[in-house]
């Protein structure tokens, strides 16, 4: 078959039961023109045909799944927006959805590592359990900055695995000094909107404008060990151990100063210029803290010593 | 990830006495905005350091506005810092420490050639300066040495582009900061080990 006839195929699969009458050729037609006498690509033909089939069905691009032979993906592997796949995964995390339409979030993971999932309260699937394996299928890829997840949706199959899939260690330690607390640290506000955590920045967001949003306590720090530098984040639990200041605490420093960046200041003031051994997964470019260590105490400066006295 | 953001400069470890040899800056690039890296006689470029020590002495040295000098003492001499007006954290942190105080600064190499003296003063253009207790201080005192060790096992002027350029700008071998490594850690030693009791002559 040509890439346009598995691509009609394809479609056709999505379409048949909710389409009468629609045919394979229907869409072959489609497609054909759009390739061959409109010079447009596949991809983009691809997907304007699926849009013209979702409006006369009446669905949305939800509810559309990828046509059930989607690539089985190892979650380390994703690394595209928007597409549909399945992989199979254990539960590693779940966390606190920030929003009531969310149902639950978290982390699954595979051999390679782990990703976040989102699922919708509005999808009504069965709630995932911690530590169990599914097999899912029809999940779609989503990318913000540099960072990939998956969400489910109405069409994602759920299936409890007898085996047990195994979560790869992703996580990675490093060491240094903290050389810099970055801008967007300390005391910050995130948009209140359903399923954006985006930073304000001037009380905006970048995506849903202006909004009062809601207080959270965050590091970007930079550790660097005269070699390489590792970019860090510290989410509000790991900014508090790191810190000693919580955010109620951070709230009403901010109030007495009239002034947010007097709590990125006070955090400055206490970390920078100190080692740690942190450990945590990597996101993008940044290693997310889960584990913090002050290093402190004695150093062993023989074994240098001895070094330097045979160079 | 972009080729837009420029990587950051990792903080460069290194003595005062190898610190204050060099004397060598360029640009990369002929981009006005291109950073400036300071020539390392062990043969590597500094746009950024970082340094632990004792601030034993610290001044405002401005006229019209603050402008603050902090002398910052390590085993093998003396950094000197200088922060003002554009450096306001870091002004401001030296304005409030009282010395003596162990102090960790993350800063930029800058030198200065004054019209009437011989050769080029190196200081330290704080981004921060902050108050550190004695184990990060040893653990730099450590950290510093092992990273001028792997600069100096790292000096072939025939495969490093910068213990090349540090042969044809300094006459100062790379094996001489071993002799500061060793006495640098040698002082740590000595600072471990019990007092000798003191003799009266």
């Amino acid at each position: 078959m040509s890439d346009l006839d598995t691509t009609a195929a394809e479609i056709h699969a999505q379409f048949a039961d909710r389409l009468d009458g629609l045919t394979e050729d229907d869409v072959r037609e489609r497609l054909d023109t759009l390739v061959n006498e409109y010079r447009v690509p596949l991809d983009e033909a691809r997907r304007s045909v699926r849009s013209t089939y979702l409006d006369e069905a009446g669905m949305d691009r939800d509810e559309l799944g990828g046509g059930g032979d989607n690539e089985t993906m190892l979650v380390g592997d994703v690394d595209e927006d928007e597409q549909w796949i399945d992989v199979r995964v254990t539960v590693a995390d779940l966390w606190e959805p920030r929003s009531d339409s969310i149902s639950q979030v978290g982390l699954v993971g595979d051999e390679s590592g782990t990703i976040k999932f989102v699922a919708f309260t509005t999808s009504e699937l069965p709630e995932l359990e911690e530590d169990k394996s599914y097999a899912l299928s029809n999940v779609v890829t989503d990318e913000y900055q540099g960072n990939y997840s998956i969400k489910l949706n109405r069409t994602t199959g759920i299936t409890e695995l007898d085996e047990e899939i195994e979560v790869g260690d992703d996580s990675t330690t490093v060491e240094g000094a903290l050389v810099d607390i970055q801008s967007g640290s300390g005391l910050i506000k995130r948009c209140p909107e359903e399923d954006c955590t985006r930073v304000l920045q001037n009380g905006r967001c970048s995506e849903h404008g202006e909004g009062e949003g809601e207080f959270d306590l965050r590091i970007k720090g930079v550790l660097d060990d005269g070699d390489e530098v590792h970019e860090l984040i510290f989410d509000r639990e790991a900014t508090e151990a790191l810190t000693g200041i919580g955010i109620e605490q951070a709230k009403e420093m901010a109030m007495d100063a009239l002034d947010t960046t007097v709590v990125a200041d006070e955090m400055r003031e206490k970390v920078l210029g100190t080692y740690y051994r942190v450990t945590g997964p990597t996101l993008g470019r940044y290693v997310l803290a889960n584990e913090t260590e002050e290093l402190t105490g004695a150093v062993d400066a023989e074994p240098t010593l001895i070094r330097a006295r045979s160079l | 990830m972009s080729a837009e953001i420029p990587s950051r400069e990792v903080a460069r470890r290194a003595f005062a006495a190898e610190f204050n040899d060099a004397s060598y800056t360029f640009r990369e690039s002929d981009d006005e905005r291109a950073p400036i890296y300071l020539l390392l006689p062990t043969g590597e470029r500094a746009n950024r350091v970082f340094v632990v020590g004792t601030l034993t002495e610290k001044e405002n040295i401005g006229e019209e506005s603050e402008y603050w000098r902090g002398r910052v003492v390590d085993p093998t001499g003396t950094f000197f810092a200088y922060a003002g007006q554009y450096q306001p954290e870091a002004a401001a942190t030296l304005r409030e420490i009282e010395p003596p105080a162990y102090v960790a600064i993350v800063g930029k190499p800058r030198t200065y050639e004054p019209e009437d003296g011989d050769g080029v003063l190196v200081s330290i253009q704080p981004e921060s300066v902050s108050v550190v207790d004695a184990s990060t201080r040893d653990r730099w005192v450590v950290e510093t040495a092992e990273r001028t060790l792997d600069r100096i096992e790292a000096f072939d002027p025939e495969t490093n582009e910068y213990a090349a350029m540090a042969e044809e700008r300094y006459d100062l071998p790379a094996e001489t900061y071993r002799d500061t490594v060793v006495a640098a850690l040698e002082s740590l030693e000595e600072g471990d080990a019990e007092p000798e009791p003191e003799i009266e002559a």
